[in-house]
C-alpha cells in the first residue's frame, strides 16, 4: 500500500454510486466459536452496502500480498453518511489469523462494497435463507433486511459441529423460524441443511431460496431448490486476487440464456448468482437434482426477485453497487 | 516547480511513464470506478485473440510469498467483440490504448494485428508467452527465431508501433530482444510472469488447475529489473516498458534507472485499484523532492556500485 489510511479517510468517487476505499477503525471485536467478528466504522461503505456484497480488506501479515474478500455480515447506520459494518473472519489462513488479531482502534484499509447484492423480492414473499459455516453471516444480514421489508424469513443455519454454528440475535428476531443443523448432531437436527429444506418449504410456503456457504453446499441447495420447483440465489466463493473485476481468477461457469456456459467473474457478475444456472458439474460438484440437467427445469424466479438477468449477465458491466 | 513526466524514446511517446500491465486491467471500465483511466500513461488491455476464449478451469490463482501464481488461459471476448464494445469506450475516455495480442500460431497473431488496422489503438503489444501449436507447444518467447517470426508478421501489417513482451524464462533474453528488434519491434515489454508451481503439502494436490502458472508480484521484481538493465545495456536506443512487481514509487524509479522508458503496474492493481494513478502522482512528487526535472532524465541512470558517489 502506498500510504497508510487514517481512520475515516475515504478515497474514490464519492460523487457516484460504487465502491470506495476507506480507513475503517475497529470499534468492536468479539469471538464466536472459531470465528472473529469485527465491527468497523466504515463510513459511506456502510451506507452503500447491501446483503450479498463484500469488501476487500488489506492484510499486513508477513509474505502476504493480496487483499482478503469478506462478506458484509451486517451494516448499521449510526448517522447520516456514517455507519458500521460487521465482518466475520474465518479460522484458517494467514490473512484470517492477522485479521482475527486486530485490536480496537486499529485502522483497516478496505475497499467496498463490491459485487452484486442479493436481489430482493419484488412482491411480498416467503423466503428461505440457508447458511453454512461462517457463510451464515450474510444470511443473517439478509434476514434482517428482508424482515424489515415485510417478507417472511425461514432461516436454516448449518455447520459441522455446534461450536462452528454461527448465531445472531438480530437474525433470530427477524426470522419467523430458525432451524439449526449439525453434521454430528451436537446442536439442532443431525445432518445437512439440505435435509430440512423440504419440510421448511412446506411449512413456510417458500417462494424463493437464498444461500451462502461452501460451494459444495450451494450445489446441493441449488439441487434441492430445483427439485422443489423454487428459484434460488447463491452467493458463491471462488479464489479471488483483486475483487474488482480485473484479474479473472474468480470465474464460475454459468449457463447463459443462450444455453452456453460462460466463465463469469464472481467478483463483478456475482458473487450472487442464479444457482439454477451455475454449472456445478463443471466445478466438480454434484447438484442433488442432477446438475445442469436438473437445473434446466428450475424456475429463474424473475417474477419473484425481479432480476431474471442473474446468470445471464453482460460480459463486462461493472455497474453500481446496488 | 513542476516536473515533466512525459517520456519519449524511439516510437514510444507517453504523457507519463506509468502504464498498466496486460491482464491486470481487464478492459479499463472496471478500474474507471476508482480512477480516471486517461490519467495513466497508457492502458495496456488484456490479451486479445482471434476468437473469444473462456479460459482455463479454476483454481486459477494461488498466493505465494510476496506474489501470486495465475493460470487464466487468456480469457477474452475476442478481437472483434473488443473492437466493437470496449475500444470505443477507452478511446472516448481519452485513454492512450495499447492492445495486447496473443495467438497459437504466427497466422493467429497476424490475423489479430490486421483486425486492429485503422482502429483507435495507439500501439500493439505482442504477448509472446503463448505456446506455439505448430512447434510442439514451445512458447514463442523462449526462442529468438519463433519470436522474430511473430514480430515480423505483426510489424508488416500493423499501422502503429509494435512492442514485444518477452519472458525471463528464455535462456538468453538479450538474444530474443535483438531478434525481435531486428524483426521490426519498436520496443520491448520486460518481463512477463515467470513460470512457477505450488503444491499443497498435505494433500499433494497441485494448486492450479493448469498445474503451472505465471508468478507475478514483488517476488519477481529483482528479476525484472535485472532483465531491463541487461537489455537496455545491450540495446540502449530501444524503448523498454519495465514490468514486474511494481508496488511503490521507489520501484518505478528503480525500473527507470535500470533503463525502462515506461513502467507497468500489474499485480499492484489487484492489491490497490488506485495504484496506477497513485504512482503517477507519487512519481511527480518524488522527482520534485529529489530535485529531478523530468522522469525521462532518470532513464538508464543506474551506476555500478564502486562508481556511485
Amino acid at each position: 500500500m502506498s500510504g497508510r489510511l487514517r481512520a475515516g479517510q475515504v478515497e474514490g468517487r464519492t460523487d457516484r454510486d460504487g465502491p470506495l476505499r476507506v480507513g475503517a477503525e475497529v470499534v468492536a471485536r468479539r469471538r464466536t466459536g472459531p470465528y472473529a467478528v469485527l465491527t468497523l466504522a466504515a463510513g459511506p461503505v456502510a451506507q452503500r452496502a447491501r446483503p450479498g456484497q463484500f469488501v476487500e480488506v488489506a492484510v499486513d501479515a508477513p509474505g502476504t500480498l493480496l487483499r482478503r474478500p469478506l462478506s458484509v455480515a451486517r451494516a448499521a447506520l449510526t448517522g447520516s453518511g456514517v455507519g458500521t459494518i460487521d465482518l466475520v473472519v474465518g479460522a484458517e489462513g494467514a490473512g484470517s489469523a492477522w485479521l482475527g488479531g486486530v485490536a480496537a482502534h486499529d485502522v483497516i484499509d478496505l475497499i467496498g462494497p463490491l459485487g452484486r447484492p442479493f436481489p430482493l423480492p419484488v412482491r411480498p414473499a416467503s423466503c428461505m435463507l440457508v447458511g453454512g459455516g461462517y457463510g451464515a453471516a450474510p444470511m443473517h444480514y439478509l434476514a434482517e433486511v428482508l424482515a424489515a421489508a415485510g417478507h417472511r424469513v425461514d432461516l436454516i443455519v448449518g455447520a459441522a459441529t455446534e461450536e462452528q454454528l454461527l448465531r445472531s440475535m438480530e437474525a433470530k428476531r427477524a426470522a419467523t423460524s430458525l432451524q439449526f443443523t449439525t453434521d454430528d448432531g451436537s446442536a439442532g437436527a443431525r445432518g445437512r441443511v439440505t435435509d430440512v429444506m423440504a419440510a421448511v418449504a412446506t411449512r413456510g410456503s417458500t417462494d424463493v431460496v437464498y444461500a451462502c456457504g461452501p460451494n459444495a453446499m450451494l450445489a446441493a441447495v441449488s439441487g434441492v431448490a430445483a427439485s422443489l420447483g423454487l428459484p434460488v440465489r447463491v452467493s458463491i466463493e471462488e479464489r479471488m486476487a483483486c475483487g474488482v473485476g480485473v484479474c479473472f481468477t474468480c470465474v464460475v461457469p454459468v449457463r447463459g440464456r443462450d444455453g452456453v456456459v460462460h466463465h463469469r467473474r464472481s467478483c463483478i457478475d456475482g458473487p450472487v448468482l442464479d444457482g439454477a444456472r451455475v454449472d456445478w458439474d463443471a466445478m466438480g460438484l454434484a447438484s442433488a437434482a442432477g446438475g445442469a440437467s436438473g437445473a434446466a427445469t428450475a424456475p429463474s424466479g424473475g417474477d419473484v426477485v425481479g432480476d431474471g438477468d442473474t446468470g445471464d449477465l453482460p460480459g463486462a458491466a461493472p455497474g453500481g453497487a446496488a | 516547480m513542476s516536473v515533466d513526466l512525459g517520456v519519449r524514446r524511439g516510437r514510444l511517446a507517453l504523457d507519463n511513464p506509468i502504464v498498466t500491465a496486460s491482464g491486470c486491467f481487464a478492459s479499463g471500465q472496471e478500474i474507471d470506478r476508482f480512477i480516471d483511466v486517461d490519467r495513466i500513461g497508457a492502458v495496456v488491455v488484456k490479451s486479445l485473440t482471434r476468437a473469444p476464449r473462456e479460459g482455463l478451469p479454476t483454481p486459477r490463482m494461488v498466493e505465494t510469498p510476496s506474489g501470486m501464481l495465475n493460470a487464466i488461459g487468456l480469457q477474452n471476448p475476442g478481437v472483434d467483440a473488443w473492437l466493437a464494445e470496449d475500444l470505443p469506450w477507452l478511446a472516448d475516455r481519452g485513454a492512450t490504448t495499447i492492445a495486447s495480442i496473443a495467438g497459437d500460431s504466427v497466422d493467429d497473431f497476424v490475423h489479430v494485428a490486421r483486425r486492429l488496422r485503422g482502429s483507435r489503438v495507439d500501439a500493439i503489444e505482442v504477448n509472446l508467452s503463448c505456446p506455439n501449436v505448430e512447434h510442439r507447444g514451445l512458447v514463442f518467447a523462449l526462442d529468438p527465431r519463433a519470436s522474430a517470426e511473430v514480430i515480423q508478421g505483426v510489424a508488416r501489417v500493423a499501422d502503429v508501433p509494435v512492442l514485444a513482451k518477452l519472458s525471463a524464462d528464455a535462456s538468453d533474453v538479450v538474444a530474443v530482444a535483438r531478434a525481435v528488434v531486428e524483426a521490426g519491434a519498436s520496443g520491448l515489454t520486460l518481463i512477463n510472469t515467470v513460470l512457477g508451481m505450488a503444491i499443497d503439502p498435505v494433500s499433494g494436490r497441485i494448486q492450479l488447475a493448469n498445474g503451472y502458472g505465471g508468478l507475478s508480484g514483488p517476488a519477481i521484481r529483482p528479476i525484472a529489473v535485472r532483465v531491463v538493465h541487461q537489455v537496455h545495456t545491450a540495446l540502449p536506443e530501444v524503448p523498454i516498458v519495465g514490468c514486474g512487481g511494481v508496488r511503490s514509487v521507489e520501484d518505478v524509479v528503480q525500473f527507470l534507472r535500470a533503463g525502462a522508458t515506461a513502467v507497468a503496474v500489474g499485480t499492484g492493481t489487484f492489491v490497490d485499484p488506485f495504484a496506477a494513478a497513485t504512482l503517477r502522482d507519487g512519481l511527480a512528487a518524488w522527482l520534485e523532492r529529489h530535485g529531478h526535472a523530468s522522469a525521462a532524465a532518470l532513464v538508464g541512470t543506474a551506476v555500478p556500485r564502486r562508481a556511485a558517489p
